[in-house]
């Protein structure tokens, strides 16, 4: 696929080193050798890569085409660019699944953040009875599938009269946000320096104004790391809002999430035969994290890595 | 809250601090786990506010339930093959890409480029498992509008008359999951596992080579070591998502949430919602839920004992 053709200069260079280190012989074996293997890697690298992108691509193309075309072959470069597929989507619910999900999230991202932080904080920092035990508390609810509890939060949800609210929702997010948003802001506000914590303390500073004035500014880093895991966990939720949010009487309105409206379009794009919509809405939902993960993503990748590793 | 002196008003902002997010993590998250417990042994269909207590009946006919024991294998073949292949390719990209460069008198080095790989193989985990659903289900499409079967037609392995239905075929569908969920991984994993490479000490490698060890020992003896951490931690991770699956299952297969063609692609999950929501056996899906609690904790816990090794520090 990728070949590697090494220039004249380099590959001089190369030996230029290579007898530097006084290890020529040993050096040129492992230099061939490295030589067939790069070659050897870019091709299996590049076959992934084709692979990550191409039905990426292909699914963009066919929100082109029309419903006929894609049916026809899956090779078909769009015939003639219809745009109109966009628009239909964004009103066929695709704009208000947006819109919905963006509500949740402008509530749920900042209180998960919070709340998540001023737990850990005075769990990491402040010795007294019952801390550990409230610690695990916490974190164990990392462990359990949420399948365990989905019936009778349903009710639970129910019963507060939240089912198919934003609220209800907000809600259900944030505490389910709350083992790892603690676990990992507890394991960051610990390595925090104390001489800060101390010096602000003679200055006269209460608690609450310590916690907000400086340690919150000092654990950035961190919060940017779990808040990029809970904006991502909150976007892509999909089984809560399947079994929370749908509409109770018939004039209820629906307040799908976007996950749930893509499915929810996907059937209907099925009865009505008009796929191009449905690839459309995709690319749509696609397009934001496309955009936020190649500005941030740097962030990102070490963000989630070392969220995981914590 | 609280005043001026560290002493005085300790107490009250600790409780004011945590008051809140007990509170919510306690009602939606812990009492639902608990009362899941309980509704275990009741008949409860989630209509009527009455029930009578059971026992181990719903237990019972969970072990009788055919359709809830094909689903159980299903979740233990997906826990083999999901972490399985997922690590193994996620390994050997990670290698390639930090080892698979031009030895140089640095010792080996990472491909050119390796910074745009690892961009392209991420860019899944930031999908939603839906945006994944939709366009797997357009790609295993069962004519030639279908990516795969477009494309095996075009090389003349498929009868366009007779493509394959591979969402359909009771012997593909499930293996038709696992990529999905591979396509899905691997870049997540890479990455991390490329971190953790990076972190390795260089003189490590160097002296590795001066020993004269090759780059597949090179490999064995001093990477993965080094990395079983990471390895075990992901092993855990994909064991986690291999139990549930209930995204893809749901929305790409045939059926009420999904497990067509007849309960082939059938899980846990699939079941456990089928009951609750459309059976309306509220005590019945409790009892599967708390089955695949014990599950997931004794693999966690397997994963963890069977993958334990020496630390290395470095």
């Amino acid at each position: 696929m990728t070949t590697v053709v090494k220039a004249p200069g380099e590959a001089a260079a190369e030996k230029k080193r290579a007898s530097a280190t006084g290890q020529p012989a040993g050096k040129r074996k492992s230099g061939s050798d490295g030589m067939v293997l790069n070659v050897f890697s870019h091709g299996f690298l590049a076959v992934w890569g084709i692979l990550i992108v191409l039905p990426l691509i292909w699914l963009v193309l066919g929100s082109f085409k029309t419903d006929v075309q894609i049916g026809e072959s899956a090779l078909s470069w769009p015939a003639n660019w219809h745009f109109d597929a966009f628009p239909r989507a964004w009103n066929k619910g695709i704009g208000s699944y947006f819109a919905n999900t963006l509500i949740v999230m402008v509530f749920s991202v900042p209180l998960t953040m919070l709340l998540g932080s001023m737990a850990a904080y005075v769990l990491a920092r402040y010795p007294f009875r019952g801390n550990r035990p409230i610690y695990y508390f916490f974190v164990s609810g990392a462990m359990f599938p949420v399948f365990l509890a989905l019936v009778p939060l349903f009710f639970m949800v129910k019963r507060l009269d939240m089912l198919n609210t934003y609220q209800g929702l907000v809600l259900v997010y944030v505490a389910y946000s709350m083992p790892f948003t603690v676990f990992f802001m507890h394991s960051f506000f610990r390595t925090l320096p104390t001489a800060v914590h101390e010096a602000a303390v003679i200055d006269g500073a209460s608690h609450t104004r310590i916690f907000f004035q400086v340690m919150l500014p000092m654990a950035k880093p961190g919060l940017i790391s779990v808040g990029i895991f809970n904006v991502l966990g909150q976007w892509n939720q999909y089984i809560l809002p399947s079994v929370l949010m749908q509409p109770q009487t018939g004039s209820d309105p629906e307040r799908y999430m976007l996950t749930q409206g893509l499915i929810q379009l996907q059937y209907q794009m099925g009865y009505e035969t008009d796929l191009p919509v449905l690839f459309a809405g995709v690319t749509i939902a696609m397009i934001p994290m496309l955009v936020v993960y190649l500005s941030f993503q740097r962030q990102i990748q070490a963000g989630l890595t070392s969220a995981t590793l914590k | 809250m609280s005043h001026v002196v560290n002493s005085k008003g300790r107490g009250g902002f600790i409780a004011g601090f945590l008051i809140l997010p007990l509170a919510l993590y306690l009602t939606f998250v812990i009492w639902p786990y608990v009362q899941t417990f309980g509704y275990s042994f009741t008949n409860w269909t989630g209509q009527s506010p009455t029930f009578d207590f059971v026992g181990l009946d719903n237990y019972s006919a969970l072990l009788k339930d055919e359709v809830f024991r094909g689903a159980l294998l299903h979740n233990l073949l997906l826990l083999v093959f999901v972490p399985t292949v997922t690590i193994l390719i996620a390994l050997f990209f990670a290698f390639m890409l930090n080892a698979g460069g031009r030895s140089g008198a640095g010792g080996v080095q990472g491909v050119a480029g390796s910074a745009l790989y690892k961009v392209i193989y991420f860019f899944p985990q930031v999908l939603s498992l839906a945006i994944l659903a939709v366009l797997f289900g357009a790609v295993y499409r069962s004519d030639e509008g279908g990516l795969l079967n477009g494309f095996l037609t075009k090389l003349g392995l498929v009868d366009p008359a007779h493509p394959i239905e591979w969402l359909n075929e009771p012997n593909f569908v499930l293996w038709c999951l696992l990529l999905v969920v591979v396509w899905h991984g691997v870049g997540f994993y890479l990455v991390l596992f490329s971190a953790a490479m990076q972190s390795v000490p260089k003189d490590i490698y160097e002296a590795a080579l001066l020993d004269g060890a090759g780059r597949a020992q090179t490999f064995f003896k001093v990477t993965l070591p080094l990395l079983w951490d990471s390895v075990q931690t992901s092993a855990v991770y994909l064991g986690i998502a291999a139990m549930d699956m209930f995204v893809l299952v749901s929305t790409m297969t045939s059926g009420q949430f999904g497990g067509g063609p007849d309960h082939h692609s059938e899980v846990m999950a699939t079941v456990l919602m089928r009951n609750f929501l459309y059976f309306g056996k509220a005590g019945y899906a409790c009892a599967m839920g708390v089955v695949m609690l014990v599950l997931t904790l004794i693999l966690s816990a397997i994963t963890l004992r069977a993958t334990r090794r020496e630390h290395v520090e470095f």
